[in-house]
């Protein structure tokens, strides 16, 4: 590292919309500090996408770089275009949960089978912050939100693990309490091919936790710490002692032909034959 | 008698004819899902486009190919997905996207039978509307309706040039029959094409989505810091919402682009427009009945003019007007329930009396005959 971090470096110069307390801001400084000790000096080599949501504002237009702000849920066709078209720049989302497993769900599951080259960060706040606290996805089971005043009577899902099952090349999960291993989870992340999923599970004070019980972010935190359990000893639990629990560390780490590695091997050999008829 | 063949006359299907157009306009990217009946865009391009360095990739669906188009564009490549009534539906949101962010695309709708699922493998022509007003917000849409093998090939490469030229997506608003017939289409010299590409900024530019009429475009990549976003946007492409005037200059001139030139982007075929009893506005696969039609009844006394509408949007109203002044009575012969026969009322605004002449279910083509009937019908009453 030459110099000190600086996160201005990387930012335009314009108000953050985010809510005091929000974990979106860990992302945000995470992401910037884990381009910073890989030796950008700037954000030129990436590309950033997103959709909507809280989280898809950590990139768009904050980051002084190229930014390609989409629909809800369509960050990642967006990114394919992107990736397939101009394959030597990094292309990076950053969605919520409502975003990305929730309206996007399909694109997220092809583009880990297709093995898109992007990385993913999923800010997995539980809620649908933006729009008030509604229900999500990823509501823990019996939480109250504003669309299940009684608590959510569906299941959660576990993004991380569907990554995994469908071809993810790196997949990990921390929480906003453990800064360190999220930033080292995404330099390891940026230097791999394929596509890689972390999901960073992030406190939403204002449209989830005031509903769900926590007095403050600070609260919310403390409830990170308490649950987070390492994937090492959660695989030694039963499903009973593990629920409610927020399973943490890296999932997946494996190499598999990427999509533009196939893609371009298949216009050589398009061509190839062309050149042969 | 067999037709000799030169080398730039090719027998082939309207979908095969969109697909090498495509090619010869620079399209190198397709994303698409299967969709009868336009499936054979996909299937087609799908072998060509590697061959020339470009990519077809079928999507998990309809939302997904758009999406994928929408940021092949803004990586600098000519793109354009095919779909027809049902897909086209789904895309509608980000084809406003596509409108908001003025990011050139191409979007073919083979027209099948709707609603709904309808019926796939039969033609129609029920997407006029959707074509115009499918997605929400205040839009303007430039819609290209070919009648013909060679059509879909002119068309096509002009539906790339109208979207490079004015940064906006451009549809190919085709049908099931002109898409599946096979027919002779001769293609001009392919050096002789007029092909538009957008314009790049220069170095040091930074307004990408204002202060001209049509910014020039940057891809991603090329060092601009780029923002680009469907919300309401300033010149420099950073959200804006505060103010209702940055609202309104972007949309106004995002509209205004394309209005403000709907006389060149307007395209028709006329005949006797200007003296005759009986005018015809028609367009698609239905307007091949109006050529027999007219002569059938010319050969009979009345003198018959009209317009084939060879853009629907923006709607060449001059052109329907002029027809409306001199035609005492108009027929509107479509293949869905008065879609098109309400603009020409609109722009005929009581000059004239304007008749529909609907027909639907079944694919069943409006035949000359049928027009030639309806013709003799309504100049004797």
């Amino acid at each position: 590292m030459t110099e000190q971090f600086s996160i201005k470096k990387y930012l335009r110069d314009l108000p953050l919309p985010f809510c005091p307390g929000c974990g979106a801001m860990t992302v945000m400084s995470e992401f910037l500090r884990a381009v910073h000790e890989l030796g950008h000096e700037n954000l030129s080599k990436f590309v950033f996408c997103s959709g909507i949501g809280c989280s898809a504002w950590i990139p768009s237009p904050h980051f002084m770089a190229d930014s390609v702000h989409t629909l809800h849920g369509r960050s990642i066709p967006a990114a394919t275009g992107i990736k397939l078209m101009a394959p030597d720049v990094n292309v990076v989302i950053f969605g919520g949960d409502g975003d990305i497993v929730g309206i996007g769900m399909s694109h997220f599951i092809h583009a880990a089978r297709r093995n898109l080259d992007i990385l993913v960060i999923m800010v997995n706040n539980m809620i649908y912050g933006m729009t008030g606290g509604q229900v999500a996805p990823t509501t823990p089971l019996r939480s109250k939100t504003t669309t299940t005043p009684y608590g959510s009577f569906e299941h959660p899902l576990d993004a991380a693990a569907l990554a995994a099952t469908a071809g993810a090349c790196y997949v990990a999960r921390w929480t906003t309490a453990q800064p360190t291993e999220l930033k080292e989870s995404i330099k390891k992340a940026l230097q791999m091919k394929g596509f890689r999923f972390i999901e960073a599970v992030s406190q939403c004070p204002t449209a989830f936790g005031r509903r769900a019980g926590f007095k403050d972010a600070g609260e919310m935190l403390k409830w990170f710490k308490a649950n987070a359990t390492p994937v090492e000893q959660a695989h030694k639990t039963s499903e009973e002692e593990r629920a409610g629990k927020i399973v943490v560390g890296e999932f997946v780490q494996r190499k598999r032909p990427t999509l533009v590695e196939t893609v371009y091997e298949m216009i050589a050999e398009a061509k190839k034959q062309n050149e042969e008829d | 008698m067999k037709k000799k063949q030169d080398e730039n006359t090719h027998f082939w299907q309207g979908n095969e004819a969109c697909a090498e157009a495509a090619i010869a306009a620079g399209c190198r990217f397709l994303a698409g899902y299967p969709i009868t009946p336009a499936s054979e865009i996909a299937e087609i391009l799908s072998k060509k486009l590697p061959k020339v360095g470009g990519i077809a990739i079928q999507m998990e669906d309809e939302l997904a190919s758009i999406g994928a188009v929408v940021g092949a564009s803004w990586a600098g490549a000519k793109a354009m997905t095919a779909t027809s009534g049902p897909g086209f539906s789904l895309m509608q949101e980000t084809i406003g996207y596509a409108f908001m962010t003025e990011t050139p695309c191409v979007i073919v709708d083979v027209q099948r039978l709707g609603p709904s699922t309808g019926q796939a493998t039969k033609c129609g022509q029920g997407d006029v509307m959707q074509a115009r007003w499918g997605t929400h917000g205040d839009y303007s849409a430039i819609v290209l309706s070919p009648n013909s093998v060679q059509e879909m090939f002119e068309m096509t490469i002009r539906a790339f040039n109208l979207a490079e030229k004015y940064r906006t997506p451009v549809i190919l608003l085709a049908d099931e029959t002109t898409a599946h017939m096979r027919e002779n289409a001769t293609l001009p010299s392919l050096e002789n094409l007029e092909i538009i590409n957008r314009r790049k900024p220069k170095k040091g530019e930074t307004a990408f989505f204002g202060l001209e009429e049509v910014p020039p475009m940057p891809s991603v990549g090329e060092g601009y810091n780029l923002a680009v976003t469907g919300s309401t946007h300033n010149e420099y492409g950073i959200r804006f919402t505060a103010d209702p005037n940055v609202h309104r200059r972007l949309v106004e001139r995002l509209n205004s682009k394309i209005n403000n030139h709907a006389n060149e982007i307007s395209d028709v075929e006329t005949r006797n427009i200007d003296d005759c009893q009986i005018g015809i506005v028609s367009f698609g696969c239905t307007s091949r009945a109006i050529y027999e039609a007219a002569e059938n009844t010319e050969a009979k006394g009345f003198t018959v003019g009209y317009v084939r509408l060879k853009t629907l949007w923006p709607f060449p109203e001059k052109t329907v007007k002029r027809l409306a002044e001199t035609a005492q009575k108009i027929i509107v012969p479509e293949m869905n329930l008065k879609q098109v026969f309400y603009e020409v009322q609109r722009v005929a605004n009581g000059s004239t009396d304007v008749i529909p002449m609907n027909k639907i279910g079944g694919g069943e083509l409006i035949t000359p005959e049928e027009l030639t009937e309806k013709i003799l019908e309504v100049a004797k009453n």
